[in-house]
């Protein structure tokens, strides 16, 4: 019986409901999405705030790499969604939802700050949508709650500080005292100085550490006096990073007990921190002063495009457009082939500025870590301080 | 925190024997940092206590006042003439942020206050950004004060840190005098006291007030060109003291300049000690300080 007239609210509201899920997308059938229109690339990075820089550098690297291809991926037309994540943990997963859902990006390259990547990582893994970590150094990403969908292109928080144990010892600083904030990052940082520097058969005498992101050091510097040992290794970045080698200096240490550290100690302090930053050793996956054609040609190709010299962000966000360009060409501009996508980012040789790397298991470069000295406010490359150094990956299965 | 001596109460193991000299340096390094902290705190109370205002903006004026050091050191070639080109500058941008904005919020609700000087904080983060950039800035420390005396064989102490002292006590004392010793002080706390009162003996409150305002904004200014050389010049600088500013006032009691240095010394003596002693709570100590003292007197130790 058809005794139910179709009343015109009812198609009012019937009509516009199916309006409103075509709009939202929930009606478009995927793969015509993918094939028609311009490849939706999200950036997620802090523009605003303490990382502000960062942000930027890694944009123009992944532009740059991107427009070196004519500025197509897989022969498509590109469209850019920036959000900027102000380096703001509380607001990770609503902003990476913003690009995800909203905007309906095929790729989400983000972020820096380690916090916010964890709010990325959860919806990464929600949504299935293809995720480039083009910084933050969070070891869980690529360990235990590694993903297929997943892909870090700069390092894992212990890397830098796995290779300084070696280089220490080899100078016949055996006995260390290691300094770092009490946080997630500085903990990863000691977790990889601890397994380098026991390995190369040096002891840590003492674990010293003060609250993030608290810079009054000179308690523990008093500590570090009375204790004698043959050097100390630290973790700091960001701004408190100069404080830390100046107070070191200020404080007669310097010459007397030889300061090592993860390179983000020296990246970008070398004008605030001045003298004090003078014959300080880091280790690092990158270093300005690289001697390779490869990398010089890159510094120069920057510096053209953008008026300002690359860092090792910069090198990061060139890398992950490389790794965007390579999976995207395998594929033919549809990234919803994604078990060909990700074969092959997983097999790739990346031929970065900081020298060749490829994709480990856990989806975390395996690359060389150099050794550098800061000589007339520069970072100095000295050396290959380990030779292509993966993360254990501990805990990661995928699938 | 893991140690060797294994038979410790975990809690406990990390406390070490601490020969004398090192504790006398300890305890020099707190009555420091005690005295840096006073510096930071006293523009906040004074601020709070004269006026009522909750002025998060605080750490602002101490990032303006280290931005202003690395701008003016760099122009005028000396730290000491950007100090005093620095201090009347911020005095005079006081004055005009409290013509401006902050006269029409003393009688307003504390909540407007804080959504103000909150919204205060990101304006003036930007317009850093605009002017300064994001880069971390050195200020090179004066060639006078740029020697360190050895204290120990392998330690020494940093001349300018001793000066930063000098300086801090010098402004307590030179608070202390203005506040109980002149007519301005006397006007000061008659207007803090009952301000229709004041008003109406003819005290005029509305300039009394300016005058509070522009001190409290250059004493932080003062305070953040003075740690620029140490503490280097970089973005979001005065976020990370506004916390520790605010429990010193809260500890002191809130508007008391004397309980703001006793609080000040304080929290220095227990975060220094904290740092070596018990370094695993060290970050809690301060807050579990501040909520000790809370709970003893709720008005902070000294109460206005």
């Amino acid at each position: 019986m058809n005794s139910t007239p179709t009343t015109r609210r009812l198609v009012l509201t019937r009509s516009a409901a199916v309006i409103g899920a075509a709009s939202s997308g929930l009606l478009l059938p995927e793969l015509a999405k993918a094939q028609s229109g311009k490849l939706r690339v999200g950036l997620m990075l802090p523009y605003t705030g303490t990382f502000a820089q960062l942000g930027v550098a890694i944009e123009n690297g992944v532009r740059l790499a991107i427009n070196e291809q004519g500025g197509k991926l897989g022969g498509r037309e590109i469209e850019y969604f920036k959000v900027d994540d102000e380096s703001e943990p509380s607001k990770g997963i609503e902003n990476a939802n913003k690009l995800v859902q909203r905007d309906k990006v095929d790729v989400l390259i983000g972020t820096v700050h380690s916090g916010v990547q964890m709010g990325i990582h959860k919806v990464a893994r929600d949504s299935g949508v293809l995720c480039l970590i083009p910084n933050a150094g969070v070891h869980m990403a690529t360990r235990a709650q590694c993903a297929p969908n997943v892909f870090r292109t700069s390092f894992s928080n212990s890397q830098p500080t796995r290779a300084l144990g070696a280089a220490m010892v080899a100078k016949g600083h055996k006995r260390a005292v290691w300094i770092t904030w009490k946080y997630a990052a500085g903990d990863e940082a000691f977790e990889g100085f601890k397994e380098g520097y026991l390995a190369a058969g040096g002891t840590i005498i003492k674990e010293l550490g003060l609250p993030f992101p608290n810079v009054e050091f000179q308690a523990l510097l008093t500590e570090i006096a009375a204790l004698k040992p043959d050097a100390v290794a630290c973790f700091f970045a960001g701004g408190a990073s100069a404080k830390f080698m100046i107070d070191y200096a200020a404080a007669g240490l310097k010459d007397k007990i030889p300061l090592y550290g993860s390179g983000f100690l020296t990246e970008g302090m070398l004008d605030a921190a001045g003298p004090a930053a003078e014959g300080v050793m880091t280790t690092l996956h990158y270093g300005d002063s690289i001697e390779t054609p490869r990398n010089k040609a890159f510094r120069l190709e920057y510096a053209k495009a953008y008026k300002m010299q690359p860092d090792v962000y910069a090198v990061q966000g060139y890398d992950t457009g490389l790794l965007l360009v390579h999976g995207a060409n395998a594929v033919k501009g549809d990234l919803n082939n994604k078990a060909v996508l990700y074969k092959a980012m997983e097999t790739v040789t990346i031929d970065s500025p900081r020298g060749k790397w490829t994709m480990s298991k856990s989806h975390n470069p395996i690359q060389d870590i150099y050794l550098r000295v800061v000589q007339n406010k520069e970072n100095k490359v000295i050396g290959v301080a380990a030779k292509a150094l993966a993360d254990s990956g501990a805990g990661c299965k995928m699938g | 925190m893991k140690s060797k001596g294994g038979t410790c109460l975990p809690f406990f193991s990390a406390l070490h024997p601490m020969d004398f000299p090192t504790f006398l340096i300890q305890l020099l390094n707190s009555v420091q940092y005690g005295l840096l902290l006073f510096m930071l705190a006293a523009g906040l109370t004074l601020i709070f206590g004269i006026m009522g205002v909750v002025n998060l903006a605080h750490g602002s004026f101490y990032m303006l006042g280290a931005y202003l050091a690395y701008s003016l050191s760099a122009q005028l070639g000396s730290l000491t003439l950007a100090l005093l080109v620095g201090a009347l500058l911020s005095v005079g941008f006081g004055l005009a942020l409290e013509w401006l904005l902050f006269r029409h919020f003393y009688k307003r609700d504390h909540l407007d206050q804080v959504l103000l000087t909150f919204g205060l904080i990101y304006i003036f983060e930007e317009l850093r950004s605009m002017i300064w950039g994001d880069d971390v800035h050195g200020v090179a420390i004066p060639a006078l004060l740029g020697e360190s005396i050895p204290l120990t064989a392998n330690l020494s102490y940093p001349v300018y840190r001793l000066f930063m002292s000098a300086v801090c006590v010098a402004l307590a004392l030179g608070l202390y005098l203005l506040i109980s010793k002149t007519r301005l002080g006397m006007k000061i706390r008659a207007g803090a006291f009952n301000r229709d009162m004041a008003e109406a003996l003819g005290i005029n409150i509305k300039l009394i007030h300016a005058i509070v305002f522009a001190i409290g904004v250059g004493l932080a200014a003062v305070a953040g060109m003075i740690a620029a050389p140490v503490s280097s010049v970089y973005p979001n600088m005065g976020s990370q003291v506004l916390i520790m500013c605010f429990v010193v006032v809260v500890i002191g009691g809130i508007g008391s300049v004397r309980g703001a240095l006793i609080s000040a010394l304080l929290v220095g003596l227990v975060d220094t000690f904290g740092k070596v002693l018990l370094p695993s709570v060290s970050g809690m100590l301060v807050y579990m300080l501040m909520a000790a003292v809370l709970l003893w007197k709720p008005e902070g130790l000294f109460k206005q």
